[in-house]
């Protein structure tokens, strides 16, 4: 679009909008239907779960607990990944699909380091500098690769039509992949056991809960403060604030444009790398494929919260993560549909396209730079 | 800041007989780092296992050097300009081509030797192994490969960039010969298959290896540079005639052109065997697929990630409509009856999927369309649908199509080439026929600006939704005929990988263009091969993925219009922006920061 192109007065468009709101197409009344039928369907398998907890069936109190908490711990690691997402999309425009394989990296890579200071007799003997120091490998590994990422594949294609980019991402996200399936086999990998002192279970205000999920919401909130305070309070946040509001301009600023979308995907790398080591204190297990559903998952949760909010990012993917530990067992337990844990990773999806169908912004709004607000 | 930009128009002479050391230590590091990656990810290795020219070269080295090669050619490499000269090779370059060459080497050796050091590693990276140390040290010990492959690499390096030094004619000659030998060798086995009544000439090319002999691979190449060098120059090539102003001429090629074509597609699965047959059905469900992916991105633009979810629908509604074992309801409609329901399931999942997107910005789209597929692959397999849909175990038994009495399945591979062949044809018809139709200028205004398509009064629904429904019904043709051809369907034939191979396939063979994705099916599913099905390069198995993803990285930054583009698609974009900033790189000699980067957002 060029600067001299002349907008058409207000009034007109006021009025033309006004003329659109009006006509309901059969459109309108399909995305209507789905809105009551996702909420009757909600409302009933709701209804459906309280009557089995009444009768005593199904998950115990202390059940549904740990779940929440367990989804919470989830939550925040999507919120961590969803955070490379937002910013990305902030002030590039396009979704970074690569940005789950950046995690994986920091996985795969941090296994390396915590088996070798685990037959060392390190992780036994010094639990928290060990956790340091997968930590800060995992980060050094994701920042690593999300900037080449940002170096071969997508600083040449500045100002392409915007799915130039998303495609190529696809395509870097598979590179990735199987470079690392190359690099590691396609075998799972397993970390150490957790050390002892986060192994067991805490009291938390009279609730039991497990201290792996505690520590990893406590990594989430610490890297969340850390990040608050680069965006807000540094010379290099603020100029990534201002080239994510307009590119053009920040550059007339004297901000190097380039060096600023470094920086973005250098945090966004470093973030997918505190998530990474959330990851392994959760689940574990790590090969080439681990990346790659929860960064879809971490997407939508900065859709959820709305895209280039950071800390929408972070609350989409807290709530994503209960939509998806507890929604299943909630609402289609409720439902009555057997296997329901199955359906996980389809209700994380179908909770996508029903915010997008309900409120296409997010639940706290986007913030998105001039050319991106479409 | 002191910009100094070279004159325009005056090629900077003296920089060229210089050598510019940072250049070579920059290439030959690229170099050396392809090696290295090549040899981390287990790719040599396998390769190694797979012999071309019988005892000297592999595929493995082959890839090795292709290394060095592309080093080498970047120092003789020109940007073309209209109205000047490019400048003649020089000593100078084959010099630095060298020294490239030596420093890649240096860097493969080194890496060679570290992993012989270490050979711990192997219990994490299983690739690095013994076997990739004897690879990459020519089997003669670490301490001799810091000589012999630099060397080596360094001859490539030097070999390629001195090809420039020979009058064009023979260089292409040369060429054409080298890619004779490696296709013949490669693709052992069409020939193989194709000179069945004729033994003599497979046994004389190939030894027990499956590998060209060297006298064998002297006469291919021979053959192939001869066939180059005394090619008559044809001043009305086929390509020209094909875009001839004159509307008889044009009209008159395209006849003959189909004619002949068809001819050949009718007589061909007669003269194959059965894997070759086998690898043509897979390149049609995959040509199918991606006909009607092409109408969905390359026509209107909207990108879809789940499209394979259309070709479950296809796959599982022929299941369950068919199969005497679908489990709750048995209809055991033959497959011609099912196939009716089967477009119109399609067609109301395309509707399904597409509305709820409609108002989606391009980018949300893919990530919502690729939710779905998912989602689809994810009730289809779940314990919840299994009473309908069988979940794990999938639905069997589904019957072959039946056709003038004889049953068309995957025992009758001949027959079902032909079947395939039919429904791609239908497919490009109908999409070559939308393509300018009233629907498909409207896609066409839609791709280019949304806003302003609705503006002159395009019904954007509509088209959209006409989009969404002409894929989904050309992806269930695909599902028809693939439940048809495996007799069972099972939800691991429905991963997203799919959908991206699909989607590589549209993007390498050209978007919005029938002949580029035809073009790209048989290309890249017939020799690297679908997710899970071998092409005719079986060696590339685990990196067959690898392969798409790069292919799409590489294809979006240097011809994202395809590589046979559509006129239009062309047009849009232009390399114009590209050849300026050759141009710019062009002057890289002249002392201190010369030009400033050129910015992003000012194109």
């Amino acid at each position: 679009m060029t600067a001299t192109e002349e907008r058409p007065p207000a009034t007109e468009e006021k009025r033309k909008r006004e003329r659109k709101a009006l006509r309901l197409t059969w459109v309108d009344l399909f995305l209507w239907v789905i809105r009551v039928t996702a909420i009757i369907v909600i409302l009933w398998g709701l209804i459906g779960s309280i009557q089995i907890f009444a009768s005593g069936e199904g998950l115990s109190a202390a059940g549904w607990r740990d779940l929440v908490f367990s989804s919470l711990a989830q939550g925040a690691m999507y919120g961590l990944l969803a955070l490379g997402y937002s910013m990305v999309y902030g002030v590039l425009g396009f979704i970074n699909f690569a940005h789950g394989e950046v995690f994986m990296s920091g996985t795969l890579v941090g296994f390396i380091a915590a088996n070798w200071l685990f037959e060392n007799g390190v992780w036994e003997a010094n639990p928290f500098l060990s956790m340091f120091i997968v930590l800060i490998v995992a980060m050094v590994t994701s920042t690593l690769i999300a900037v080449i990422i940002e170096r071969v594949a997508y600083r040449p294609l500045r100002g392409a039509p915007r799915l130039i980019p998303l495609i190529t991402s696809i395509g870097m996200s598979f590179f990735v992949q199987y470079t690392f399936a190359g690099l590691f086999g396609v075998g799972f990998n397993t970390y150490p056991p957790a050390p002892d002192v986060i192994a067991g279970t805490v009291n938390l205000f009279g609730l039991e809960v497990r201290t792996t999920q505690l520590t990893v919401i406590i990594i989430a909130i610490l890297s969340m403060i850390g990040l608050w305070y680069f965006v807000t309070k540094t010379k290099a946040g603020r100029a990534m604030r201002a080239v994510a509001e307009d590119k053009e301009i920040a550059g007339l600023m004297g901000i190097n444009v380039d060096r600023t979308i470094v920086t973005v995907f250098a945090v966004g790398g470093a973030m997918a790398g505190v998530a990474a080591l959330m990851w392994s204190l959760l689940f574990r297990s790590v090969n080439f494929f681990t990346g790659f559903i929860p960064g879809i998952k971490a997407f939508t949760a900065a859709v959820l919260g709305g895209i280039g909010n950071i800390g929408g990012a972070m609350g989409g993917g807290v709530l994503l993560g209960l939509f998806e530990g507890v929604g299943p067992l909630l609402i289609l337990g409720g439902l009555g549909i057997p296997g329901a844990s199955q359906l996980k990773d389809a209700v994380a999806f179908i909770a996508l396209v029903l915010v997008l169908v309900f409120r296409p912004s997010g639940l706290f709004g986007e913030r998105l730079g001039s050319e991106d607000r479409v | 800041m002191t910009a100094t930009i070279a004159p325009a128009g005056t090629p900077t002479e003296m920089s060229r007989s210089t050598i510019n050391m940072g250049r070579v230590v920059r290439v030959g590091s690229l170099v050396g780092a392809a090696m290295v990656y090549m040899s981390v990810i287990g790719l040599l290795a396998t390769f190694n296992r797979r012999l071309l020219i019988d005892p000297w070269l592999s595929l493995g080295y082959l890839v090795l050097f292709a290394a060095p090669m592309f080093g080498g050619l970047q120092f003789t490499k020109r940007v073309k300009l209209e109205g000047l000269e490019p400048e003649p090779p020089s000593v100078s370059d084959l010099v630095q081509a060298a020294i490239a060459g030596v420093v890649g080497g240096l860097i493969a050796a080194l890496f060679a030797s570290l992993v012989n050091a270490f050979p711990d590693v192997r219990s994490t990276f299983p690739n690095w192994s013994p076997e990739l140390v004897e690879i990459l040290t020519l089997g003669l010990g670490v301490g001799p490969a810091f000589l012999v492959l630099p060397l080596i690499s360094a001859a490539v390096a030097t070999v390629a960039a001195g090809s420039s030094f020979l009058p064009e004619r023979t260089r292409k000659a040369v060429v054409a010969g080298v890619l004779t030998v490696v296709a013949v060798s490669l693709f052992q086995p069409v020939v193989d298959d194709f000179f069945d009544w004729l033994p003599a000439i497979p046994d004389f090319l190939y030894t027990s290896t499956l590998a060209l002999s060297p006298i064998a691979a002297l006469v291919v190449f021979l053959i192939g540079a001869a066939a180059s060098y005394f090619k008559p120059e044809r001043r009305n090539g086929l390509a020209k005639r094909l875009g001839s102003e004159d509307p008889a001429v044009r009209r008159r090629t395209t006849i003959t052109a189909t004619i002949v074509i068809g001819v050949a597609m009718i007589a061909l699965p007669q003269f194959l065997g059965g894997i070759i047959n086998e690898l043509l059905v897979n390149v049609g469900f995959f040509a199918l697929m991606a006909i009607g992916l092409n109408v969905v991105i390359g026509y209107a633009g909207l990108l879809d990630l789940g499209y394979v979810a259309f070709f479950a629908v296809g796959a599982y509604t022929t299941g369950v409509l068919t199969s005497p074992l679908s489990p709750t309801w048995t209809p055991m409609l033959t497959w011609w009856q099912a196939f009716p329901i089967v477009l119109v399931m399609a067609a109301l999942a395309g509707l399904f999927v597409g509305t709820p997107v409609l108002r989606m910005r391009g980018d949300y789209l893919a990530i919502v369309t690729l939710g779905f597929g998912e989602i689809v692959r994810i009730l289809l397999l779940s314990d919840w649908l299994s009473p309908y849909f069988g979940g794990a175990q999938g639905l069997r038994n589904i019957p072959g199509i039946p056709i003038f009495g004889t049953e068309v399945n995957v025992n009758t591979p001949q027959l079902m080439v032909y079947m395939v062949m039919a429904f791609v044809l239908l497919a490009a018809f109908v999409s070559w026929r939308l393509e300018d139709s009233r629907i498909g200028r409207a896609w066409a205004a839609m791709r280019e600006d949304e806003d302003v398509a609705e503006a002159v009064g395009v019904d954007t629904v509509k088209a959209k939704l006409t989009a969404f429904i002409t894929g989904a019904v050309i992806a269930s043709f695909a599902g028809a005929l693939f439940a048809a051809k495996v007799g069972s369907v099972f939800t691991n034939s429905f991963e997203i990988l799919v959908s991206i191979v699909i989607l590589v396939i549209v993007i390498v063979g050209g978007m919005g263009n029938i002949p580029g994705v035809l073009v790209g099916a048989v290309v890249l599913i017939g020799i690297l091969g679908g997710p899970s099905q071998p092409g005719l390069l079986q060696e590339f198995g685990e990196y067959k993925l690898l392969a798409y993803g790069a292919l799409l990285v590489f294809m979006m930054l240097k011809r994202p219009e395809g590589l046979i583009p559509s006129t239009r698609r062309q047009r849009e974009l232009h390399q114009e922006e590209f050849l300026q900033d050759a141009w710019l790189d062009r002057t890289p000699s002249a002392p201190g920061p010369s030009v400033a980067e050129p910015h992003g957002d000012d194109r």
